[in-house]
């Protein structure tokens, strides 16, 4: 039966089509990325400066609107903003409190009432800043902070960000992203960028519990076996284990995580050489990958952070240019 | 109070349950449909031309949520009935998953007022098959059905423990009503807001695996066909749990099973980024699926067609897909949704008909509705060829409808109960 | 309509003005994208400023931003030098509304503060809509706001003069 389907709009592109919102990689152009990333580039070197501030932002209003605890992409985001010379409100909603009667759109209808420009949305549960760009149109923008385990498109950006910067062509290096797949945000938008850019082979790891064979629609290869996994790899991305996310535990124990798929010295050896490793933070010493790499040469963790700043500086300009 | 008598020239006449299919007249008067060529025409008091048009009875929901006792935000009985009227019924079965649960006489004492209040539809009451329907105690169903339950139902839960399934099996099987089940493996089911699949794993939600419900249709088919109890799978969306029913049905087994216009006009993919007005129990499933069950449908391993009417207010709009709750109320559209089937070359005109007034009452034992003189005038006249577009709901106060725009056919014109003119389209 | 000018011309006469007037070994020199950077890289070569030559994205800066937002291609500014205390001598192609003038000059002081700031541009086409004057001009034209001058390059440098034939 053919059956007529109601189109199914981009909520984060206007009716003209450009992107008005970030919610999501999933759909965005190579030349969107490319842009985002080529505009960041061009923020990197502002921290050398006495002013460490351009006034492209000058008189906006932002809201970092925070649902769920996160120190480190809160404070990008507010440092982020403020280089740019926004206002910034910092609104930290914990969980306790959520259920205290206001929903979601309701307390951005009352910051809205206060001209607000824009949105920063961490929220624990998947879809969140879909349904905040829904409502809000082209009124404000928003920028999805991670949303439950659905994406997390600035992270995954500042990702691509450091392979580019530090690594080299997307479309020449092969990627392995290793840990709780099935979980995770970050590696879902990962996913979605390195697709996006033309990596020739994204490989994910781990066991069936989180890393399972029906992840091949996201369009991965598929491992469980480490050797084969790791052979001719250019990038590592280790995931955070995050048992705080499982009700019911899919590891009988982190060390036997990190026995079978934990990053060390060894396992890297089978690697490509010049092998690099990520890794979205905050990270479990001795879990995900062993101390002597998260602090030597290959571990570009840091990297990304202060990628992390200007890409969230780019993002902002993009998303506040042309909208005023 | 009885409707005008009337007399319906040259209308196609559609009866299920004999299989006719012709073009006639019909007579209605005194509540009941009468014979044209022997009523004394001088008696009749309004004509209505049936050119173009197709009368057949009408129809009877099974699944049917009016949140009465309830809030009154999602819909009460009096909003959801008038829904009902226009989407084509006559008689609804109302869920026990009222708020308070319907599990107690005093709770079905209360419905059958307001029901006989309003008075539009015939209206049925189930009653809780356990307390609260948490499946771990069982309701005096003996109470329940002295006070007018014509079915024990689970509405949307599960019996986890099935000992106690086994229990509530064999003491409904001596009171001789049907048993409505949710079959569903809870566990594996889990805390999943959308089948488990492609669209689920690009989301990052919950998945509600479609074995969880094929596990449930396997247990409870078994622990029933030891019991004696009537047993009736009101929504089903897997077809391999449809054919374990068709399976025991052949074996003999008292056992049937509906599916909503839901799971056959829509499929897991529909919900895009995050539509809730696509998020239903059990969740929609793949396209395989879909098709899969179209097929069932065709080859009759399906009894009942339901509209699995469960309407939630505009309360629920802010909420995420996770937060929202499960369901889809769009009774009023149910004629256009289920042609569509038909226009689509699934099945003929006469089968999903059946499907919607022959199906539901031998399920619930009522009397088959038809078109014979001498049977009840409850029926629909119908505009097959006029176009609808659906927007916004008319009269369920559900604020989501998630066939918005679809380009659809056939319009509900007049709706009779007991020869009363219930619904009439402007 | 298109007119044409040596620009070899006009490069040797704004450089010898350059020269006459300030000591281009004291100088430092910044030339504003795009074009701006392809005259000061002239006027640096022929001048012999020995510190390296800054470049200056002006995208950051720009008044329109909230209209137009940000232009696709940013690259960023480069000032291999300390400004603190330096004479600065600031070079742009085409000086129109003074609009880009007065972002550079925003920009330069969020990166220290100059001693001294000389503006030096290739054509001076009128039409100031801010109070910005340059110091030094290789040639001046009287134009019309309809009327388009761009300096296309980087091989050959070569300026143009459209009037728009409106139909």
């Amino acid at each position: 039966m053919k059956t007529w389907r109601m189109g199914s709009g981009d909520p984060q592109r206007n009716a003209q089509g450009r992107l008005c919102h970030l919610l999501t990689l999933e759909g965005l152009r190579d030349v969107e990325i490319i842009e985002l990333l080529d505009t960041a580039a061009s923020f990197l070197d502002l921290g050398s400066r006495t002013v460490k501030k351009i006034p492209l932002l000058r008189g906006r209003t932002i809201v970092n609107l925070f649902y769920e605890n996160s120190t480190r992409t809160r404070s990008t985001f507010e440092l982020a903003a403020k280089r740019l010379s926004a206002d910034v409100l910092n609104m930290a909603i914990a969980s306790s409190s959520v259920n205290k009667g206001e929903t979601l759109l309701d307390t951005v209808d009352n910051l809205l009432a206060m001209q607000v420009d824009g949105f920063i949305l961490r929220h624990s549960e998947a879809g969140a800043a879909h349904l905040l760009a829904r409502h809000l149109g082209e009124q404000a923008w928003v920028v999805n902070a991670g949303d439950g385990q659905h994406a997390h498109p600035t992270q995954a950006l500042l990702d691509l960000f450091t392979i580019r910067h530090l690594v080299g062509p997307i479309h020449e290096r092969v990627v392995l992203i290793l840990g709780d797949v099935l979980h995770s945000r970050v590696a879902r938008s990962l996913i979605q960028g390195l697709s996006i850019l033309g990596c020739p082979q994204i490989r994910v790891l781990g066991p069936r519990t989180l890393v399972p064979p029906e992840l091949v629609h996201l369009g991965v290869h598929v491992f469980q076996d480490d050797r084969a996994a790791l052979e001719g790899v250019d990038v590592l991305y280790a995931l955070r284990m995050q048992k705080e996310r499982m009700d019911v535990q899919p590891l009988p124990s982190l060390e036997e995580y990190h026995r079978r798929f934990g990053l060390t010295p060894e396992r890297i050896r089978l690697a490509a050489p010049g092998a690099v490793i990520l890794h979205p933070g905050p990270m479990n010493r001795g879990v995900e990958l062993t101390s002597e790499l998260a602090d030597g040469p290959q571990a570009l963790i840091l990297d990304q952070v202060t990628h992390g700043l200007a890409l969230r500086m780019a993002v902002l300009a993009r998303l506040a240019g042309g909208s005023g | 109070m009885e409707g005008l008598a009337r007399y319906i020239r040259g209308i196609r006449i559609l009866d299920p349950a004999h299989g006719r299919d012709e073009l006639g007249d019909l007579v209605l008067a005194q509540g009941c449909i009468q014979d044209p060529q022997t009523f004394p025409l001088d008696q009749i008091q309004e004509e209505l031309d049936g050119k173009g048009l197709f009368a057949c009875p009408a129809f009877i929901e099974t699944s049917f949520q009016a949140h009465t006792p309830g809030h009154g935000r999602d819909g009460d009985l009096g909003s959801e009935l008038r829904a009902a009227a226009a989407g084509g019924f006559a008689q609804v079965l109302l869920r026990p998953d009222t708020n308070p649960v319907a599990d107690h006489p005093g709770v079905l004492w209360e419905q059958r007022r307001l029901a006989d209040q309003e008075g539009l539809l015939r209206v049925h009451l189930s009653a809780a098959l356990t307390h609260a329907l948490a499946g771990e105690s069982l309701s005096e169903l003996g109470r329940l059905v002295d006070a007018g339950a014509r079915a024990f139902s689970q509405a949307l839960q599960g019996i986890p423990n099935s000992r106690i399934l086994r229990l509530a099996l064999e003491y409904a099987a001596d009171l001789r009503l049907p048993v409505f089940l949710f079959p569903e493996d809870s566990t594996l089911a889990a805390h999943g807001v959308m089948d488990e699949g492609p669209t689920s794993l690009r989301l990052g939600l919950a998945g509600r695996p479609m074995a969880a419900e094929e596990i449930g249709v396997e247990r409870d088919l078994r622990i029933a066909a030891n019991s004696g109890a009537r047993i009736h799978f009101p929504h089903l969306s897997s077809a391999a749990a449809i054919a374990r029913v068709a399976a025991a049905r052949h074996r003999g087994q008292a056992v049937s099973c509906a599916v909503s216009l839901h799971h056959l006009l829509l499929q897991d993919h529909d919900v895009g980024y995050f539509q809730t007005a696509f998020k239903t129990l059990p969740p929609l499933r793949s396209q395989t699926n879909r098709e899969a069950l179209l097929r069932a449908l065709a080859n009759g391993a399906i009894q009942a067609l339901t509209s699995a009417h469960t309407p939630w207010g505009r309360d629920w709009k802010g909420m995420t897909f996770a937060q929202a709750p499960f369901g889809i109320g769009t009774i009023e559209w149910t004629i256009p949704l289920a042609l569509r089937l038909v226009q689509e070359g699934v099945a003929d005109l006469l089968t999903v008909l059946g499907l919607l007034t022959v199906g539901p009452a031998r399920i619930l034992g009522l009397a088959v509705p038809d078109l014979r003189p001498g049977s009840p005038a409850d029926l629909c006249i119908i505009d097959p060829d006029a176009a609808v577009i659906p927007a916004s709901n008319r009269w369920s106060r559900a604020y989501q409808n998630p066939y918005v725009g679809w380009p659809l056919q056939g319009q509900l014109r007049y709706l009779f109960v007991d020869g009363r003119l219930v619904y009439l389209h402007p | 309509m298109v007119a044409s000018w040596d620009l070899s011309n006009l490069l040797d006469s704004l450089s010898d003005d350059l020269a006459r007037q300030l000591d281009p070994q004291h100088c430092v020199m910044v030339g504003i994208y795009t074009g701006g950077v392809w005259i000061a890289r002239e006027l640096h070569r022929r001048l012999g400023i020995t510190a390296p030559l800054g470049e200056l994205d002006i995208s950051f800066y720009r008044d329109d931003f909230s209209r137009v937002g940000l232009h696709p291609e940013v690259r960023a500014s480069h000032l291999p030098f300390a400004l603190d205390g330096r004479h600065l001598i600031l070079v742009d192609d085409v000086l129109y509304t003074g609009r880009t003038i007065r972002a550079a000059l925003n920009e330069l002081f969020d990166y220290g503060r100059p001693e001294r700031v000389t503006l030096a541009v290739l054509v001076d086409r009128g039409l100031r809509e801010l109070p910005i004057c340059p110091d030094f001009v290789a040639l001046k034209l009287r134009s019309h706001p309809d009327e388009y001058v761009k300096l296309r390059g980087p091989h050959p440098l070569r300026l143009e003069f459209l009037r728009q034939d409106l139909p």
